[in-house]
């Protein structure tokens, strides 16, 4: 049996099979699909310091191998998760992360704060990539100069592993993630959702009621492959990859461009047993190339 | 809630638009308990830009027959794949998803609107209301006599009335304009459909005192209240319809506001 373990930052994972959120809920959505003691851990649902009621209907339009949605973070903020729902959740035999988001740095730090008094929350991640909240979200994310601050701010007062998520809408997203790195990030994760639209040709109306959404699914991921791929060669750090992922040969892809652990978030809407079908893939390919730990796998392309 | 396979036992053509299927767990598994107003949701095979699954109305479950009825209407690559499925061949399903409609404890007069291929879950629930020993009457609407669909099915069920909008097929006009609503009070109202019968099926529901449900049709991604994207937005703020609804009292909408 191939070893499956992996590590971000200090955190020591089972294996590199995780669920992103905002597709994941707080995983007891998923408990009637698979044993969640299986994963590698959970990215819950994007908590903000005060509840959001989201955006309005329509929030969703599917488009070719994948979807735009448009919730812009709807929660009911980080009090009334560690009054209700923490407790609800931190006995699973797994790691449960919460993403934090914000519309100001005060808000990302005093989210952050508050979770890091948890004792079974081993670490946050740092959503600086929301494409559907008005102020904040990704515009954190897509300057090096704001990206730096939140990430600084926030790890002065969050001891423990520290995860960014990235955005992919930038013209180079390896000047994000060195940046992030420089001011103390664990981990990135990588991709969020990218910044799409779609139209009703009979109505002429956008399909979402924000007009631009995040797209997500199979249709983004050779962008997220290859942008994982960059990353790689740009930090020491570990990158969580994601986009796209649907089976285990898509979680490989992953890995060997760079990816120490990876992420499946939209396919969980059609299979949610994917993650679990997913990790028992990985393991079989390992047994049947004989690599004794998946950490020997990450970055490992063939060029000849 | 759980994922199976199913195999199709038929597939009808209904019109140029509507197919019943009906469908059996592989291996003929007995089904579980499901309720008027649950849907489905059906993975859609040999279609990779397909990616979501459909959500589709429970209309009938045969017990006896170990069967679930789908009625499939044909609008895009999605259900048109789901609609082609022949006898013998195989689909996946999520299952059963969403609250039910409430059944009455009381007898009372009871009328069922549906509108379109949205009279799908009132068959089921009409079923259920006689078996209780109630007599639910249904009231459909469509373009034409060929869109109201399984008109022999309801009236084994209880009294049908029917409007059309081109006159084919009993009162010409909406579901809303037709006399009974006027000759009889209900006690309470059932509906199902295009958005805006719905809302006007409310409005009359609730200017004449009428307790009323609706089961909405909101575009959804996961079905199981993962993914935020079916939101109503109700008195209490927005809801998932897929686990909170699809069917709502509209005294918790905000409709007629």
């Amino acid at each position: 049996m191939a070893g499956l373990k992996v590590n971000i930052g200090e955190l020591e994972l089972k294996n590199p099979v995780m669920t992103a959120s905002g597709t994941f809920g707080y995983g007891t959505e998923y408990a009637d699909f698979i044993d969640l003691g299986r994963l590698g851990g959970i990215f819950v649902k994007g908590t903000t310091l005060e509840p959001r009621q989201g955006n309005d209907y329509p929030r969703m339009a599917e488009t070719s191998s994948g979807m735009l949605n448009s919730v812009g973070l709807q929660n009911k903020g980080v009090d009334y998760f560690v009054d209700h729902l923490y407790p609800k959740i931190k006995d699973y035999d797994t790691h449960m992360i919460v993403n934090v988001s914000g519309s100001t740095i005060e808000d990302y730090v005093a989210c952050a704060e508050k979770l890091a008094d948890l004792d079974k929350m081993p670490a946050i991640e740092l959503n600086i990539s929301c494409p559907n909240v008005k102020e904040g979200g990704m515009a954190f994310g897509t300057s090096c100069q704001s990206a730096a601050e939140v990430t600084r701010e926030v790890r002065k007062v969050f001891p423990k592993t520290l995860i960014v998520k990235l955005s992919p809408n930038v013209t180079d997203i390896t000047e994000i993630a060195r940046v992030v790195e420089d001011e103390g990030a664990d981990a990135v994760s990588l991709v969020n959702t990218f910044l799409g639209m779609a139209i009703d040709v009979e109505s002429r109306r956008p399909k979402l009621s924000t007009i631009t959404g995040g797209l997500s699914g199979p249709c983004i991921k050779p962008i997220a492959v290859r942008m994982v791929w960059q990353v790689y060669h740009a930090v020491r750090i570990p990158i969580i990859g994601m986009g796209g992922i649907c089976n285990w040969q898509d979680a490989i892809e992953f890995i060997l461009a760079g990816s120490t652990a990876i992420q499946v978030g939209t396919y969980n809407f059609v299979d949610p047993a994917s993650s679990v079908k997913i990790l028992e893939g990985i393991e079989a390919y390992l047994d049947r190339h004989h690599i004794a730990s998946v950490n020997e796998l990450v970055g490992q392309i063939n060029y000849l | 809630m759980k994922v199976c396979d199913f195999t199709i036992r038929s597939n009808t053509r209904l019109n140029d638009r509507n197919h019943l299927l009906k469908i059996s767990p592989v291996g003929n598994e007995p089904l579980p308990e499901m309720y008027p107003g649950q849907f489905v949701q059906i993975r859609v095979d040999n279609s990779p830009l397909v990616f979501l699954r459909r959500p589709i109305s429970i209309n009938f479950v045969d017990y006896q027959q170990n069967e679930v009825w789908l009625l499939i209407q044909r609008v895009g690559e999605g259900t048109t794949k789901i609609s082609a499925l022949s006898a013998g061949e195989n689909m996946n399903l999520m299952f059963p998803l969403g609250n039910s409609f409430t059944l009455p404890d009381n007898k009372g007069n009871f009328l069922l609107i549906g509108g379109g291929v949205g009279t799908a879950p009132l068959l089921f629930l009409g079923k259920k209301m006689k078996e209780k020993g109630l007599k639910p009457e249904f009231l459909l609407g469509g373009r034409s006599e060929k869109d109201i669909l399984q008109r022999v099915d309801f009236e084994r069920l209880g009294t049908l009335y029917c409007t059309t909008e081109d006159g084919s097929l009993g009162e010409k006009g909406f579901v809303t304009q037709h006399p009974i609503l006027q000759e009889k009070k209900y006690d309470f109202i059932y509906t199902c459909g295009p958005k805006p019968m719905m809302v006007a099926v409310a409005r009359y529901a609730q200017q004449n005192g009428i307790s009323c449900e609706a089961s909405l049709e909101n575009l959804m991604a996961c079905g199981f209240g993962a993914c935020l994207c079916c939101i109503e937005k109700t008195i209490r703020g927005n809801v998932c319809a897929c686990t909170e609804g699809p069917v709502f009292n509209i005294k918790e909408l905000t409709w007629l506001d």
